[in-house]
């Protein structure tokens, strides 16, 4: 117990350093998602085309060897070594972002064809269809899969310890060294990892709920409940 | 760009392929055992049995892969259990994966319609038969496409392994990026490698979808 007491200002300074690559990457991975999603649902083939190529690409090559990639061999390419925050930060935006681009994409796709068309008779401007009506209603199911990103863009922060950047992981190798308590030294960093990760999905499902709150979806909770078993007694008795 | 010491270096990336394919493989069996089995556990076992299961899955999926390999590759040996960069690898990926798998399986157990249960207990086989005759072969055939989607993730990780020396191929690339100070090249054919397999691998998914569709 002790070691937790006494190196806690050591772990939550390393978690700082991974809260702030995790909130980095995910803006950067949103504005993407956002435009390459966007650009994915275009009726333009060239649009799809660049869309598709971002997603095969930044999907393909793991975030790992992408940040290496940026850190090691683009220096020689251009000449200009970029700090090791930033290629993290650009390296799981990159990356995480073409997951999302896919996960916007399908959630534009998902609202119903009607709504597109009400727009259209109601002789919105495409930037006020999207804004107004589309959106919203995308926003609400791109929600639990974005809460999935942002969790795996926290675990994937990690990597960056390999390139000396002292995050969490990054401390915990250290405390191991210097304590040799190496099953406590990764055992407080896991634990830190996992508060971490709870208050993320605590935050995305409280955004899920106003989102869908605002589109007048959501039932009351205790109502929820009651729901749920009550719609398996229907399912049962369909099909007995 | 140096194009001859790509050619150069490829018969040592092409030797960093193989374990990462070797590690890759074995994690994924691994997983996919594992996987079933928390799976079952969970929804078979007493409440107490299942909810601790519960929790200590839902601990692996939150924290680090980087992390849980440090994790089994320092603690265990401490612990007294020898094991090699390669195993402690694959037992990490494996577990951590197991996390995930575990996931779909029961989404797919889930999807097994109730009168199948309560048709096998009315034939009254007995649980082994119920399991492997019934409810397996139907819940697992559904659920094979996300099953795959997670060969594809897990081959994305193994660079990681990179980080307890396994001699996989971002071990390769670095190692003689480092020795002839060309990472430019060494890194980027890891990059690219590492696109056509996942460009392959997304077509023999969308492929696996059609064959094995929801019902």
């Amino acid at each position: 117990m002790t070691f937790f007491t006494d190196s806690l200002p050591i772990y939550l300074n390393g978690a700082w350093y991974t809260l702030m690559i995790t909130v980095g990457g995910c803006a950067l991975a949103f504005v993407i998602s956002m435009i390459f999603g966007i650009l994915g649902t275009m009726r333009s083939l060239v649009a799809r085309a660049i869309a598709t190529v971002y997603v095969e690409i930044f999907r393909g090559v793991a975030a790992l060897v992408l940040m290496f990639w940026l850190f090691y061999a683009m220096p020689l390419l251009i000449g200009y070594r970029l700090e090791p925050v930033v290629a993290a930060i650009l390296a799981l935006g990159l990356n995480v972002g073409a997951y999302g681009a896919e996960n916007v994409r399908g959630a534009i796709n998902a609202v119903p064809r009607a709504q597109y068309e009400a727009t259209v008779a109601l002789n919105f401007e495409p930037l006020q269809r999207m804004r107004l009506v589309i959106l919203p209603q995308a926003w609400a199911q791109m929600l639990p899969t974005f809460g999935n990103l942002v969790i795996e863009l926290m675990k994937g922060s990690a990597v960056v310890s390999l390139i000396a950047v002292s995050d969490l992981t990054f401390v915990a190798q250290q405390m191991r060294t210097f304590t040799g308590e190496t099953l406590l030294a990764f055992l407080a960093a896991l634990i830190m990892y996992f508060i971490l990760a709870q208050i993320f999905l605590f935050l995305t499902r409280m955004a899920e709920r106003r989102a869908n709150r605002r589109l007048g979806r959501l039932p009351d909770r205790p109502a929820k409940k009651r729901a749920i078993p009550s719609m398996a007694g229907v399912a049962r008795g369909g099909e007995s | 760009m140096d194009w001859d010491f790509i050619v150069e270096a490829m018969p040592a990336l092409l030797a960093g392929l193989r374990y990462t394919v070797l590690a890759t493989v074995m994690g994924y069996a691994l997983a996919l055992v594992l996987g079933l089995v928390v799976a079952m556990v969970r929804k078979g076992a007493p409440p107490t049995v299942a909810k601790t299961v519960f929790w200590i899955m839902e601990f692996i999926r939150c924290t680090p892969l980087l992390v849980q390999l440090f994790f089994v590759f320092y603690v265990l040996p401490s612990a007294g259990i020898a094991l090699t960069p390669l195993t402690a690898g694959v037992i990490a990926l494996g577990v951590h994966y197991a996390a995930y798998t575990a996931e779909v399986y029961r989404s797919g157990l889930d999807g097994v319609p109730k009168g199948q249960w309560e048709a096998a207990r009315a034939l009254s086989l007995p649980g082994v038969r119920t399991w492997t005759s019934v409810i397996l072969p139907q819940a697992i055939r559904r659920v094979i496409p996300a099953l795959g989607n997670y060969l594809i993730a897990m081959f994305k990780d193994t660079p990681l392994l990179f980080a307890i020396t396994v001699p996989e191929l971002l071990f390769e690339a670095n190692r003689l990026g480092g020795e002839n100070f060309k990472y430019l090249e060494t890194i980027s054919a890891v990059g690219v490698l590492f696109i056509v397999v996942s460009v392959l691998s997304a077509i023999g998914i969308r492929f696996l979808e059609r064959r094995y569709a929801a019902v």
